[in-house]
């Protein structure tokens, strides 16, 4: 069962080909790895699922629906969260505010209401609560440090209960024990029916975490499966230790 | 601003120091400097002295209009003046053509003024709010001076460089700026509390998070353009109004006045140097700069030499609160509250030291290290 099904995606940045025709699906319920080297278009696939990139041809959709170059709000409005690579949050706004702007509210006389109502509010601290933020709520989300921010824009982003989850680099720059508090987060989550898919370089990180582990290479895919099987298979060695013409740092 | 300070203590459970002043302080300033305001004119009924008065109030009109657009969305409009003179073409035109007679009746009109330049915001704003900062600045500058061309060319409508002469109302002596004076008084403070609900509101919410991150607030479900946009008009509605007000009490419109460069940058020098983005900082800015200009103008006359005495108080200010006045303030009086909540936390925790990993894992002291610290696994993959 898929819920999110690209099928032969693809998207040019002058002469550099990200995506070339990629088709994959990816597991609904499971917390689906993506890997492949630098290059190879993780980042752009996500960009165009999300609606920050419009692809060039080919669909995504989401359970059956075709939500192909959909916009970004449109996007997070179907049910799917993301995190960037780069962490990204609102430094300005208070920890508690930043959780509070991901809180949808539809119509006029609902966006006029003050921002702090009683049901968002207590569904914004359990949110925080969970990754263990609470005691920051007040605090200025730009003093946080870069663990704590992190952790931030994770908790913003199920702040509006998605159904599926995108997770660029959740590992980078982070010490184990975050890591290890992080990786719980994406277990509990996914334990209550919240889809992960997770771009990731930390490879013990994906092995140990993963479902499912789908391989992109040259901007298309090139295999999937369980981690063990994905681990031995020769074609994913090769196209990291350096067939393809492209090996980033 | 140096984030180490204001970051709250370490693991031992922070107590938080809250970023502004608490609500009875904020309320009762607030309360007092309007009560100052309604008792100005009457203590000193001086028309040299009310007319500067008259000034400031138009100011802080569009200073507080402009900042709920500019200050709280981040896009920085120099082009405001359009909305300024469609305001006071407005209010000139309709009492000309309509032929009414000047008086009390002609302050109906400054909701008009209003409306007209929120209307015709609109579409500009749609057209120039899909480019940002820098050439977002340089269009709305280029959009001002359409409209100056606009009333210098369009002479059977707005008679060009002749300009529009109003009718003079028939008040005289130390009455006549009164009704100007608590007309624009009134309308600031409505502008003052259409600027505090959106601060407060959901929407108003969405337009910081556009402000702080544009993109990462799209990816969370916000309508940006829509958001924008609506700020957009609104802010165009009070600066039409600030307008409207200052034509009858001219008494003549002229394309170069209306549509003003100089107008546009006294707004936005005025909302920086009192605070940007908050609610007091264009109050305190118009309440500062405008009579301390309109002074130094009456003091120096045509000389100019007001602009030079004008320029090393902002360069002073900026100086010495980067920031602007509100937030250099508060987070001086902040600093202090911290230092002290850290002295009393010393002082309980000489004993027991609070848990080390009290908070989440990796998390302890916020910002007490950058991101490129010892932890393991920092500057490998990170930022890859």
């Amino acid at each position: 069962m898929s819920v999110i099904q690209v099928t032969d995606l693809k998207k040019s940045y002058g002469g550099i080909r990200a995506l070339a025709g990629c088709s994959m699906s990816f597991e609904d319920k499971a917390i689906n790895g993506l890997i492949g080297p630098n290059g190879s278009g993780k980042t752009t696939l996500f960009n165009v699922i999300t609606g920050y990139e419009t692809a060039d041809s080919g669909q995504v959709s989401l359970r059956g629906q075709d939500i192909t170059n959909a916009k970004p709000d449109k996007v997070f409005e179907h049910g799917i969260g993301r995190t960037f690579q780069i962490t990204r949050i609102f430094p300005q706004l208070t920890v508690l505010e930043n959780v509070h702007v991901a809180a949808q509210r539809q119509g006029f006389v609902a966006q006029a209401r003050g921002w702090d109502s009683t049901a968002e509010r207590e569904r914004a601290m359990e949110v925080l609560e969970f990754v263990g933020l609470a005691r920051l709520a007040p605090e200025i989300a730009g003093d946080l440090s870069y663990g704590q921010q992190k952790l931030l824009e994770f908790a913003f982003i199920t702040m509006a209960r998605p159904s599926v989850i995108l997770l660029d680099e959740p590992a980078g720059g982070v010490n184990p024990s975050l890591l290890r508090h992080i990786s719980d987060r994406i277990r509990a989550l996914n334990s209550e029916g919240v889809t992960f898919i997770i771009v990731e370089h930390d490879m013990e990180f994906v092995m140990r975490l993963c479902d499912h582990v789908l391989v992109m290479h040259q901007g298309s895919a090139l295999t999937s499966g369980p981690p063990e099987q994905v681990r031995a298979d020769p074609a994913v060695l090769e196209a990291y230790l350096g067939a393809g013409p492209k090996k980033g740092s | 601003m140096t984030t180490t300070e204001i970051a709250p203590a370490g693991a031992a459970a922070p107590e938080h120091v809250p970023y502004r002043p608490p609500r009875p302080l904020r309320y009762g300033a607030t309360a007092g400097l309007l009560a100052l305001l309604i008792a100005f004119p009457l203590v000193f009924p001086n028309p040299t002295v009310t007319s500067i008065g008259v000034f400031t109030m138009i100011y802080l009109i569009a200073a507080i209009g402009w900042n709920m657009f500019s200050g709280y969305s981040g896009y920085i409009s120099i082009g405001h003046a359009a909305y300024y003179g469609i305001g006071q073409y407005t209010v000139a035109l309709i009492t000309i053509h309509a032929h009414l007679p000047a008086g009390w009746g002609l302050f109906g009109l400054l909701p008009v003024a209003g409306l007209v330049a929120a209307l015709a915001s609109i579409p500009i704003g749609f057209l120039l709010l899909r480019v940002r900062k820098h050439t977002f600045i340089v269009l709305t500058i280029a959009v001002m001076f359409i409209f100056q061309l606009l009333a210098f060319n369009l002479t059977t409508i707005t008679n060009g460089s002749g300009g529009l002469t109003l009718p003079f109302p028939t008040w005289t002596g130390d009455f006549f700026n009164m009704p100007f004076y608590y007309v624009g008084l009134l309308a600031a403070v409505v502008a003052g509390a259409v600027a505090w609900w959106i601060r407060r509101s959901k929407y108003g919410l969405g337009l910081f998070a556009i402000r702080d991150d544009e993109e990462r607030a799209r990816g969370l479900g916000i309508k940006v353009t829509r958001t924008k946009l609506i700020a957009y008009a609104a802010s165009a509605f009070f600066v039409g109004i600030a307008g409207g007000l200052y034509a009858p009490f001219v008494g003549s419109v002229y394309p170069q006045f209306a549509f003003d460069p100089t107008f546009d940058l006294a707004i936005a020098v005025l909302v920086f140097v009192g605070g940007i983005g908050t609610l007091s900082g264009p109050v305190l800015g118009a309440l500062v700069l405008i009579p301390l200009q309109q002074y130094f103008y009456l003091q120096f006359g045509n000389a100019n030499l007001y602009l030079i005495a004008y320029g090393v108080l902002f360069i002073l200010i900026l100086r010495l609160l980067p920031g602007g006045i509100v937030p250099g303030v508060t987070s001086a009086w902040r600093s202090r509250l911290v230092a002290r909540a850290r002295a009393r936390q010393e002082l309980a925790g000489a004993g027991g030291t609070g848990p080390e990993g009290a908070g989440p894992p990796g998390g302890a002291g916020p910002k007490d290290s950058g991101p490129k610290d010892t932890r393991p696994g920092a500057g490998q993959k990170d930022r890859a």
